[in-house]
């Protein structure tokens, strides 16, 4: 051993034994799992964009309540309906002191564009951008785009210099054979940080002294960030004092967190509704014992499958109260949902019966239900529950419940005919819900709906920039999706965070948690 | 002896062959990589573009070829999900499994051997009694009831250590290590004793075993008759003896460490191995899933080699039977 590791250990010792306790607004953070890279383009995953947040910033933002809010940009105004111009804060610089400007604007979105970046699909609207200046960017679209401030909000921003000179204009590809400089460092810039990576292990993050917001809005030094999968260690560490935050509370362990007196927990409805999709394309059902025809083509058994499931026991007995029966597969603060919509049906099994032997079933008949068992919270609990509800009114249920891999694989592959699946919408808005869940040839439409109108509508949702005339044609399309019902509504996802009680982060419903706003008291 | 070795060494490597063909062929059947790298906005067609480029279109034994080529080089490519060459991530979790699995053999090995003496000699005391009652829930209980039993009481309750990680490393360059640190110390306690629990009851039961049949001999007999003092007797002549068999075994069982170690390293969020395969399982991350069988694969191999060729040279049975044979 040389001196130099010598002195590496010495150092780590005073560090143990002298330094942490100096920082007083220190907050321990866990999730069960890390980010997945730190290069802000390269997966659009949930914890990714938990991490890449706090250190980067986009044009525009969400704030605590999920309304859009100036970032980068302080202003923005379409020239014309496909040309818009962003104005940049003054002042802004990167943790390392670099100014930023509208080239970097540009680099990013168009890095965001190309090669591997899983970011392409959200924007794929944006044809060009250009810095007009140092501090004025224009972005063209492919026809209108209203909802393009949404889009941009989920776009990070880095610096061109530092990208180019570390080797990582593009994100990486998947067939590359060496990692890059970016997905392990970043630099952006946002109210943090990053000053030590270690992948699913520890990731610190301390104040970005060169940020350009308001400093006292938190009074966070410093944020560790110790991934922990196992939702019962989780909860130990939490209540032995070994981590001060989760924002994956277990809903079993809640009770036993709130027991504690010096932890709290809280909880909101998160943007995350989950629904059962039937396929009413197909002429023959693949796993059912009615050939040649398909039950689920007729609105009648669609329904009887609806008045079926008892929502609020499942929300007792299974969710332990942390779930919001739904009427309709998207949620509040969505452009286009409305609470007389949201209502469901009531559960009514005699009518259920009712209505199957008016469709010709009055003995029921037998289907395969697909369901994930790690995606959704108590997701095969919940079909579980199902089966034995849809039992009731004399239809057989084979349940068939599969790690998310392999159930989002059939799903893909088309191999199923009753299934489960959960839809959040980044954008806040009706037509990412339209477009993937609902047009004809949407890519998650594995209910085989079709309805021209609909499909019409999907259209004008993208390009009518008149915003009352915009929220007609929503209105329109759930109307005649309600009344079809193709998929069955069963609840929005409620989330909890877990925290010492002195420790104060505002909840979200996309459960990102913004430690620019947090305190610790 | 050239003959034997050879011989040892083409059957080792075939092995490994067929056990990396089998658990690779087994990947088609784990889910779907491509759903987990791309988001949910992604079209079909970009999927099939994805599926393409990382050659997963083409039929099993081509894919396998291709990696046991790369492999050979010392290349396990590039994970799906971290987007990080697998030899490094590898290289990185290495320390962790190894240092876990090290202390949980020691002291799976040195209380195995003391309890196992203990009641081995004292057969039908109380403490004996207890002794191996207690070793009874270790076979008995699953490794992670155990784990989250020792986190409640010791991190929750009592208060006294970490629930989770690995506390402080200090990096050395090749090597990053816990021992250094008193967080690292601290934090290796509860997931080593997990881990140890089951090698323990099976290494304290097999001395137990010995002990008795070997205290029955005649050669103990005989010394007892002359007057030799009996912790002489039981540990210089018994214990000598009745441990050839255990370290045998507990050779071979260090790889079941190896092994096993990742269920009390999800229980512990231990920066190892096991871990890291578990979190590939989820997401379907075939690279670091292939490179972890195959080095799992090849600790066994190994240390099934070292000690066939140990034997042949400790026992002088197997070198007769086998110069007779190869003439």
């Amino acid at each position: 051993m040389n001196i130099k590791n010598l002195m590496k250990i010495l150092l780590t010792f005073l560090f143990v034994g002298f330094v942490s306790p100096v920082y007083s607004a220190n907050l321990k953070w866990s999730m069960p799992g890390d980010s997945l890279t730190l290069d802000p383009h390269a997966q659009n995953e949930g914890p990714t964009h938990m991490v890449s947040r706090q250190v980067y910033e986009s044009l525009v933002t969400r704030g605590i309540d999920m309304s859009i809010e100036p970032q980068l940009a302080t202003s923005w105004k379409a020239k014309d309906p496909e040309t818009w111009v962003f104005d940049l804060r003054e002042g802004v610089v990167f943790s390392d002191g670099t100014a930023l400007n509208a080239s970097d604007v540009e680099f990013s979105i168009n890095r965001a564009l190309s090669g591997a970046s899983d970011m392409i699909e959200l924007i794929e609207s944006i044809t060009s951008v250009k810095a007009l200046n140092y501090k004025k960017v224009e972005i063209k679209t492919e026809g209108p785009n209203p909802i393009l401030l949404n889009q941009l909000s989920q776009i990070f921003i880095m610096s061109e210099e530092w990208s180019k000179k570390n080797g990582c204009e593009s994100p990486q590809d998947f067939d590359a054979s060496e990692e890059t400089f970016c997905s392990i460092n970043a630099l952006g810039t946002g109210p943090f940080k990053i000053t030590l990576r270690e992948q699913d292990t520890r990731t610190v993050f301390e104040r970005n002294s060169n940020w350009w917001g308001d400093q006292s809005q938190h009074n966070i030094d410093k944020i560790e960030l110790l991934p922990i999968n196992n939702d019962a260690t989780r909860v130990a560490a939490l209540l032995s004092g070994d981590i001060d935050f989760t924002n994956f509370t277990p809903a079993q362990d809640i009770n036993r967190i709130n027991s504690s007196s010096g932890h709290k927990v809280e909880s909101t409805p998160q943007a995350r509704t989950i629904f059962f999709g039937m396929d009413q394309g197909s002429d023959e059902l693949r796993s059912s014992n009615i050939k040649g025809a398909n039950p689920l083509k007729d609105k009648r058994v669609r329904l009887a499958m609806y008045h079926a499931l008892d929502m609020d026991a499942i929300k007792d007995k299974v969710m332990r109260g942390l779930s919001e029966p739904a009427g309709m597969i998207t949620f509040p603060g969505v452009q286009g949902y409305t609470k007389a919509l949201d209502t469901r049906l009531p559960y009514d099994p005699e009518k259920s019966k009712q209505l199957l032997s008016e469709a010709g079933y009055p003995d029921g008949f037998e289907i395969t239900l697909d369901c994930p068992n790690n995606r959704y919270i108590n997701d095969e609990a919940i079909c579980v529950a199902a089966v034995s509800m849809l039992a009731k009114v004399g239809i057989k249920v084979n349940l068939d419940a599969q790690p998310k891999s392999i159930h989002f694989k059939d799903l893909q592959n088309d191999l199923s005919d009753f299934y489960m699946l959960g839809w959040g919408v980044p954008t806040f808005d009706s037509h990412y819900v339209y477009s993937f869940l609902l047009a004809s040839e949407g890519s998650w439409n594995k209910v085989g709906f079709s309805d021209a109108r609909v499909d019409e509508l999907v259209g004008t949702m993208l390009t009518e920039t008149d915003l009352d005339k915009r929220n007609a044609n929503i209105a329109e399309a759930w109307a005649i999706v309600q009344d079809n019902m193709p998929y069955l509504p069963l609840h929005h996802q409620v989330i909890s965070w877990g925290s010492k009680s002195n420790v104060d982060v505002p909840i979200r419903t996309n459960n990102e948690p913004l430690f620019r706003h947090a305190k610790v008291n | 002896m050239l003959n034997y070795f050879l011989k040892r060494l083409i059957q080792s490597i075939l092995v490994m062959i067929v056990v990396a063909f089998v658990s690779f062929s087994l990947f088609n059947y784990v889910g779907d990589p491509v759903h987990n790298m791309v988001g949910q906005e992604a079209s079909t067609e970009k999927r099939q573009e994805i599926r393409e480029k990382l050659g997963l279109n083409d039929p099993v034994h081509t894919q396998f070829l291709r990696f046991i080529g790369n492999a050979v080089k010392g290349e396990f490519g590039i994970s799906y999900q971290l987007r990080r060459p697998v030899s490094e991530l590898i290289a990185e979790r290495l320390p962790a499994t190894l240092e876990l699995v090290f202390i949980s053999a020691l002291i799976a090995i040195i209380s195995g051997v003391i309890l196992g003496v203990y009641t081995g000699i004292n057969r039908d005391g109380y403490l004996s009694n207890i002794i191996l009652i207690i070793s009874l829930f270790g076979v008995s209980l699953p490794t992670f009831v155990i784990g989250i039993l020792f986190i409640y009481l010791f991190a929750v309750i009592l208060g006294i250590l970490p629930s989770f990680g690995r506390g402080e490393v200090v990096d050395l360059g090749f090597w990053n290590t816990g021992f250094l640190t008193l967080s690292g110390i601290k934090a290796i306690i509860l997931p080593s004793i997990t881990l140890s629990l089951f090698q323990m009851t099976y290494i304290i039961r097999l001395v137990r075993a010995e002990m008795m049949e070997i205290l029955q001999t005649d050669y103990i007999k005989f010394a007892r008759a002359r007057g030799i003092q009996k912790n002489i007797i039981n540990f210089k002549h018994a214990l000598k003896n009745g441990l050839i068999p255990v370290i045998t075994i507990t050779g071979i069982n260090v790889g079941t460490l190896v092994a096993f170690s990742i269920i009390t390293e999800t229980v512990f969020q231990w920066p190892g191995m096991g871990f890291l395969f578990i979190n590939a399982v989820h997401f379907v991350d075939i690279p670091i899933m292939s490179a972890y069988l195959i080095m799992v694969a090849f600790i066994f191999v190994m240390i099934n080699f070292v000690v066939d060729i140990t034997y042949y040279v400790i026992d002088p049975r197997i070198r007769i039977k086998e110069e007779v044979a190869s003439e």
